[in-house]
C-alpha cells in the first residue's frame, strides 16, 4: 500500500517536473525543474531495489550535470524571451509527433503486458539476490564481469573531460597579467632572484 | 517489486517521460539549453526502461547498462555546453537558426 502510494507520488511529481522543463519561460527554472525530475526518478529507482543507480544519479545529475546546466545560463547573458519566438508555431507538429510516439509506445507496452512479446528468461549471468545489499552485488558484478566496459566508460569521461577543456580554453593575451613562462619559470637562477642587503639603522634601503 | 505497482507502471512512466522528451526538442526549437535538458529527460527515461526491467526479470545487468547510460550522458552534457560556450562566445548568442552558419 505504502509502496503503491510512493510510487504514485515519484511517478507524478517526475512527470510534472518534465512538463516543467519543457514549458518554463525562464531556463534557470527548467533547470530548477529539471533537479526535481532527477529526485523523483531516484525514488522510483529506489522503490524498484536499485539503490546504487538512484544515488548514482542523485551524485551524478543533480550534483555535477544539472549544475553545469545552472552555471552555463546563468554565465551566459542572453535574451530568453526572443528564443520563446516560433513556440506556438512548433507546438502543434510537436504535439503531433507526440501523440503518435506516445500511442506507439503505449502498443508496445500493452503487447508486453498482454503477454504478446517473449523477451525470454534471464539468463541468469547476474542473478540479484535477497542476501546481498544492491551495491555489493554491482560492485562485485562490475569489477569481474564488466571490467573492460567499465574501463571503457573512463575513458569515455576522460576524453569529455580533454575535449570540453580544449574546446573553451582560450590562449591569453601576450603579456597579459599573470601569464605564465614556464621557460623564464624555470631558469631562474637563486643569484638573480635574490639580493642580500644591510641597511644601516633608521635608513630605508633601496632595490 | 510487488503486484500493486508492476512493470508496466514504471513502463508507461519512462515512456511518458521519453515522449515530453521529444516534444520539448519539438518546441523549443531555438533554445539550445532546453533542447539538451530535454536530451537529459529522453536518457532519463531509457535509463527507468532499463532498471525496471532489470528489477522485474531478476538480473543485475540491466543497472550496469543504466550506468553505462549515465557515463553517456554526463559526457555528453559537458561536450554540449562546452560548444555551446564557445558558440555563444564568438556569436554573442545561442539561437540555433543559423547554427548552419559554423560548417567551414
Amino acid at each position: 500500500m505504502i509502496q503503491t502510494l510512493a510510487f504514485y507520488l515519484f511517478a507524478g511529481l517526475v512527470i510534472a517536473s518534465a512538463v516543467m522543463v519543457i514549458l518554463s519561460r525562464n531556463p534557470v527554472h527548467s533547470v530548477l525543474w529539471l533537479i526535481l525530475a532527477f529526485f523523483n526518478a531516484a525514488g522510483l529507482m529506489v522503490l524498484v531495489g536499485a539503490e546504487f543507480i538512484a544515488m548514482l544519479l542523485v551524485i551524478v545529475y543533480v550534483g555535477a550535470v544539472a549544475v553545469l546546466f545552472l552555471f552555463v545560463v546563468m554565465m551566459l547573458d542572453i535574451d530568453f524571451a526572443a528564443m520563446r519566438a516560433g513556440f506556438v508555431k512548433n507546438f502543434p507538429l510537436g504535439i503531433v509527433v507526440a501523440l503518435i510516439l506516445l500511442a506507439e509506445l503505449g502498443l508496445g507496452i500493452g503487447a508486453y503486458g498482454a503477454g504478446g512479446l517473449e523477451l525470454g528468461a534471464s539468463d541468469e549471468m547476474a542473478p540479484v539476490r535477497d542476501d546481498v545489499s544492491n551495491i555489493a552485488s554491482i560492485g562485485a558484478l562490475l569489477y569481474d564481469d564488466y571490467i573492460i566496459l567499465f574501463e571503457v566508460a573512463g575513458i569515455i569521461l576522460l576524453v569529455a573531460m580533454i575535449g570540453a577543456i580544449v574546446l573553451t580554453y582560450r590562449e591569453p593575451k601576450p603579456g597579459a597579467r599573470g601569464r605564465q613562462d614556464i621557460g623564464k619559470q624555470i631558469s631562474r637562477r637563486p643569484e638573480e632572484a635574490t639580493v642580500l642587503k644591510n641597511p644601516e639603522y633608521g635608513k630605508g634601503i633601496e632595490l | 517489486m510487488t503486484e500493486a505497482v508492476g512493470i508496466e507502471h514504471y513502463l508507461v512512466v519512462g515512456a511518458i517521460l521519453f515522449v515530453l522528451g521529444v516534444l520539448g526538442i519539438f518546441i523549443n526549437r531555438k533554445n539550445v539549453i532546453v533542447i539538451l535538458m530535454s536530451v537529459e529527460l529522453i536518457l532519463l527515461a531509457v535509463n527507468i526502461n532499463l532498471v525496471a526491467f532489470s528489477a522485474a526479470k531478476g538480473d543485475l545487468v540491466g543497472q550496469i547498462f543504466a550506468m553505462m547510460v549515465l557515463t553517456v550522458a554526463a559526457a555528453e552534457a559537458a561536450i554540449g555546453l562546452a560548444i555551446l560556450v564557445i558558440y555563444y562566445r564568438g556569436r554573442g548568442t545561442i539561437a540555433v537558426d543559423d547554427v548552419n552558419r559554423m560548417k567551414g
